[in-house]
């Protein structure tokens, strides 16, 4: 189905289902343990053997020799692949660094090798006897003395590295009032509680990968060119992922090994890479330097918006893109952005929920609060100010939907907003000093084809089989809901699968793109499914209906089932998009309130109470939406106020491996949680007329807060996370 | 892992000959600690001696008026015994403060005197660590130490020790009992219990070889104010940059120990006479000599305004 002209009304605005609080239909097999997550598949694949990975010791440099003697006499080992026996291997395309090191070495606990054993402890114990010795090389891991070195990046489609729109150094030095000033956000990590882990089995030279995957058609792809087989021969299947932030959207070295490692055992084989190196094996998001300058008029009018970002990568890899909201969210007619890129010997940076605005937000929206002060304006009122329904940098192309001051106006009421008091340091409540912060909120809506198969039975259920992954994110229960009104059927009666690269390829899990754009190929299968019904039960199918199980026209109603009284009926098809999102710019929006507390002894900030506003299309399920929402604001704490990924700059790595010293923020640190979806449908997005929110909720979060601990105490920090160390020196006397 | 054998003790004295009857052998109790910490061999001992069947499981009153607690009354118990919480307030709240309700169910009286640094290049075993593999270097020294010693650290280790229940040791004096392989028994003033790191950072008690910890008792109570603040970059779950264990008296005298400084719970009685004069005056006193790094020197101010509002919040 080709997408091209805006959606009109459809099947989906019943809203029967859709649109109603749903809970997740996997949340029974989750909570009484029957999901199986990529370790738990003990049913299939005959007595798995085990696969223990060893990590490079140092971060640049080469493998001098590896000695394996001692490893394979140890008892139980099967095999120990390393790059030196394990054939010629290819790259993907999604990965940087490769996912099997040696004899060069990349970056710190890049795998050097695999042992197999018969059983878990016995390749953790042979692991630590394979002898590597190294000569290390010299290795750049400093981003802040990379920035003057930094290049400009390739740009890819619409990310160009450079924007620049009418006179920006002149009307920022023309400009009454202005703002220049430098934020930092460090390298953060995915931190999802299931690790990377695969168990792998061939049949001759075809592989079957049981893993946990977010982009099932990518990953397949990439483990074909890798191995050397046709893309054929691979199998995917990975139908629950405990998490993956984004994590999880390639390749990584668990299912490359657990397959070197199955060929070599002749045994299937399991790999669950090892919690402390999921740190600096993997990949996370890079940090960044960002200055932003911004000049207004007296009025609070923007007139000149200049966002710069560099971060590191190792060759090859791509820059953070920091700057992507800054050229969409505030008007101003004069305006660049820059991206350069640093040339870093740390691990792969990639992808991680929101990547470009995550950290772009914690910035911009920082500066959006300092320039408010300057112009003594309220933080909402000036964002308000300069809002734009049109595309700053191309104002001929319209927003299809963008009611951020709604969201900020909505939010402001609801939160109590005008009880803040501007002027900072003011509020003590015992040992507290307390402040308010906002934020606005906004990440884009891409659109991706999404293709999805339907079966229908004589007994009248739907089967949707989709490689759509549900990364806990709830895309079971949407996709059910989607078949379930397209087809007049309660939710009981459509069964989902997923994660499976046997199923039409979907948009996958990432960049905020999954729910929307697989409910809309699932709408496409059964817009399909509901013709071929109509057709066998000799309807007219431009009037049928389909309610309660029946498909009815006139006086006439017959049980869906019936149309597969001979044979099981089955639509496949895919939404494919046209221009739409060419003409108009397609967002999602909201805003961020934050009360916080911060001990004025020691520093500690606490975080009271939380809210966001959110505007991202039709809520296809409140309560999964909710989630979402809730969740990034939970992780847009940990950004504000705890994540870091402490790098040695000696030595090149991550230090803190592990979640004891890489902390997020547990129960304690979010006491209240609120969220208000706005009325919204988009019409220009897809039929479904909904929007990405799963990474909106993130976007401006950490900001809000670094907002309230200004508005608390006074002091503004501009570098991440805000620890108490940050604040101490300048605190009031307590 | 490298594998291990094992046995469960039926009294002290042959857990204690046990331990030293095999080469390398490790008493384990609650195992929270220990094996963790044999999963990534940094402890890599050849046998295991489980004194989890040994009795030391009571809390029970001494003729002095104190409280002799069992080396193996787990946190969860001690934190929760009625006497603990009525007399020695401290004791209880440090407890809670510490890991998780998971963890304190498992954790022992004394298993969690005896963990061990949470410096990460410790658990690194790639890294070069004096304290895991003697004479290899600190690569702390120089790298991320924010989490660090402040004071009474070396040229060779900088590490903490990240107890919070032996803070409250420390400030009630408490004495620890241990059974040793010749069948004798000593007592240890928890002072004496951990050492700096000088030149030998893996030595970290003046236990011997195969000592065993069989109680820890408190003397009788001392009254006063009992306050526990943990300072840290998340509400729960999270070791302490800065922890100051209070017990204060009406006429404002009192004791002091602070934890997250210093490679052993840091006391320093001289610092306690300024008591009366405030937080700056003990501070000044108790963190004499502290060598910060870069880091972690936030510390100092740190533990001097945490200590004025401990002292605030005894004053009530
Ligand atoms: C995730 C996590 C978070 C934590 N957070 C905190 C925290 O915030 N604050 C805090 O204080 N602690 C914290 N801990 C540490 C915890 O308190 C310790 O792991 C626990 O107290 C150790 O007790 P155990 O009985 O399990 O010791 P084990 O692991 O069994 O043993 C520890 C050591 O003591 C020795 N040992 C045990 N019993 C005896 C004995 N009777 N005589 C002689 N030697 C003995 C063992 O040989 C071993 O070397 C945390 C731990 C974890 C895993
Ligand atoms: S500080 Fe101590 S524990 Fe840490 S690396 Fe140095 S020697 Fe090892």
């Amino acid at each position: 189905m080709k997408f091209d002209t805006p959606a009109t009304t459809n099947p989906i605005d019943q809203l029967k289902i859709i649109g109603h609080a749903t809970s997740r239909i996997d949340g029974p097999l989750k909570t009484t343990g029957k999901a199986t997550y990529a370790y738990e598949w003990h049913d299939v694949g005959s007595r798995p053997a085990y696969g223990y990975i060893v990590g490079s010791a140092i971060a640049k440099g080469r493998i001098a020799s590896i000695d394996l003697s001692r490893a394979k006499a140890a008892p139980g080992v099967m095999a120990i692949v390393t790059a030196e026996n394990a054939g010629k291997l290819g790259k993907g395309n999604y990965n940087t660094a490769k996912l099997l090191g040696g004899p060069e070495i990349d970056h710190y606990h890049q795998a050097v090798a695999v042992v197999v054993a018969e059983t878990f402890e016995q390749a953790r114990a042979a692991a630590q006897l394979v002898q590597v010795s190294y000569s290390a090389a010299k290795g750049s891991f400093d981003l802040a003395a990379g920035r003057d070195g930094a290049a400009k990046p390739p740009g890819r489609g619409d990310n160009q590295p450079d924007t620049n729109v009418g006179d920006f150094p002149g009307a920022f030095a023309a400009a009454p009032v202005q703002l220049d000033a430098t934020y930092t956000t460090p390298d953060q990590a995915h931190a999802m509680m299931e690790p990377h882990a695969s168990m792998a089995a061939w049949d001759g030279d075809k592989l079957t990968l049981w893993t946990s995957n977010q982009m099932i058609a990518w990953t397949t792809g990439d483990v074909a060119k890798t191995l050397g087989l046709p893309k054929e021969n691979v199998r995917l299947i990975s139908p629950f992922i405990g998490g993956g932030f984004g994590g999880k959207l390639f390749l990584r070295s668990d299912a490359v090994l657990a397959a070197l490692g199955a060929r070599a055992a002749n045994r299937p084989v399991k790999v669950a890479m090892q919690r402390p190196l999921m740190f600096n094996n993997t990949t996370h998001r890079p940090a960044t330097i960002q200055r932003i300058r911004i000049g207004a008029n007296r009025d609070g009018k923007i007139t000149a918006i200049g966002h710069e970002s560099w971060s590191g990568n190792l060759p090859e890899g791509r820059p953070e893109t920091a700057v992507q909201q800054t050229r969409l969210l505030y008007a101003g007619e004069n305006r660049m952005t820059a991206l350069r890129l640093a040339m870093l010997d740390l691990p792969e940076g990639n992808a991680m929920r929101a990547p470009g605005e995550a950290p772009g937000m914690m910035a911009l929206e920082i500066a959006m609060d300092e320039m408010a002060e300057r112009l003594n304006l309220d933080p909402v009122e000036f964002r308000a100010r300069n809002d734009t329904q049109v595309d700053p940098e191309h104002p001929g192309r319209p927003f299809s939907r963008r009611q951020l001051v709604a969201c900020m106006k909505t939010g402001a009421e609801r939160f109590g907003w005008s009880a803040r008091n501007a002027e900072p340091g003011k509020r003590r409540e015992g040992r507290w000093l307390v402040g308010m912060g906002m934020a606005a909120a906004f990440r884009n809506n891409l659109l991706m084809k999404s293709g999805a198969r339907v079966r229908l039975d004589r007994s009248g259920t739907v089967t949707v089989e989709t490689d759509m992954t549900d990364i806990g994110t709830g895309s079971y229960t949407i996709i059910a809901q989607t078949a379930a009104e397209m087809m007049g059927l309660p939710l009981e009666k459509v069964v989902v699968r997923l994660g499976d690269s046997s199923f039409p390829v979907s948009a996958g899990s990432g960049g905020q793109f999954g729910a929307n754009n697989s409910t809309s190929g699932v709408y496409a299968a059964c817009v399909k499914l509901r013709e071929a019904v109509a057709q066998k039960l000799g309807f007219n199918s431009a009037d049928v209906a389909f309610s309660d199980g029946q498909v009815s026209s006139g006086n006439r109603s017959v049980p869906l089932g019936q149309a597969a009284s001979d044979s099981e009926l089955i639509a496949e098809d895919s939404i494919e998009y046209g221009d739409l999102a060419k003409t108009h710019q397609q967002s999602t929006f909201g805003a961020h309130f934050v009360e916080l507390g911060v001990d004025v002894a020691t520093a500690e900030i606490r975080v009271r109470r939380m809210l966001a506003v959110c505007a991202a299309g039709r809520v296809l399920n409140p309560k999964t939406a909710r989630s979402q929402v809730i969740g990034a604001m939970t992780m847009g704490v940990g950004a504000a106020l705890m994540e870091e990924l402490a790098v040695d700059k000696r030595t090149g790595f991550f230090v803190n491996h592990d979640l004891a010293g890489y902390e997020v923020p547990v129960h304690a640190d979010i006491p209240h949680q609120d969220t208000i979806f706005l009325d919204e449908t988009d019409p220009m997005s897809s039929p479904m007329k909904a929007k990405g929110i799963g990474e909106l909720g993130l976007c401006g979060v950490a900001a809000a807060l670094a907002n309230a601990i200004y508005n608390a105490t006074g002091i503004r920090v501009r570098d991440y996370p805000i620890t108490l160390d940050k604040l101490l020196h300048r605190m009031p006397d307590a | 892992m490298r594998s291990f054998t094992y046995e469960k003790a039926h009294s002290p004295a042959a857990a204690a000959s046990a331990a030293v009857r095999t080469s390398n052998a490790k008493f384990i109790a609650g195992g929270t600690n220990l094996l963790d910490l044999m999963k990534l061999e940094i402890e890599t001992p050849s046998h295991l001696i489980d004194v989890n069947g040994l009795g030391f499981d009571k809390i029970e009153p001494t003729p002095e008026g104190g409280l002799r607690i069992g080396a193996l009354v787990r946190n969860t118990a001690l934190a929760a015994d009625e006497r603990v919480r009525r007399d020695y307030g401290l004791l209880s709240r440090a407890l809670l403060a510490g890991a998780s309700g998971q963890l304190r169910n498992k954790a022992t009286t004394a298993g969690n005197l005896l963990q061990r640094t949470r410096c990460p290049y410790f658990y690194d075993t790639n890294q070069p660590c004096n304290k895991r593999s003697p004479g290899s270097g600190c690569a702390a020294i120089g790298g991320i130490t924010r989490q660090h010693a402040v004071i009474g650290a070396s040229d060779a280790c900088i590490a903490t020790h990240p107890s919070d229940m032996a803070i409250a040791m420390r400030a009630l004096d408490a004495t620890v009992q241990t059974a040793r392989p010749d069948g004798t028994t000593r007592n240890i003033p928890i002072a004496d219990l951990h050492r700096l790191p000088g030149n030998t950072p893996h030595l970290e008690t003046t236990l011997g070889a195969g000592e065993l910890i069989t109680s820890v008792t408190l003397p009788k109570p001392l009254g006063g104010t009992h306050v526990y603040r943990k300072v840290r970059d998340r509400a729960s779950y999270a070791f302490a940059l800065v922890s100051v264990g209070a017990i204060v008296q009406r006429d404002g005298t009192g004791r002091v120990a602070v934890g997250g400084i210093a490679h052993k719970p840091w006391r320093v009685e001289a610092a306690e006479a300024e008591m009366p004069r405030g937080a700056k005056a003990v501070a000044a006193r108790l963190l004499d000599g502290a060598k910060p790094t870069r880091d972690n020197s936030f510390k100092l101010a740190l533990v001097e305004r945490t200590l004025a509002a401990v002292l605030t919040e005894a004053k009530g």
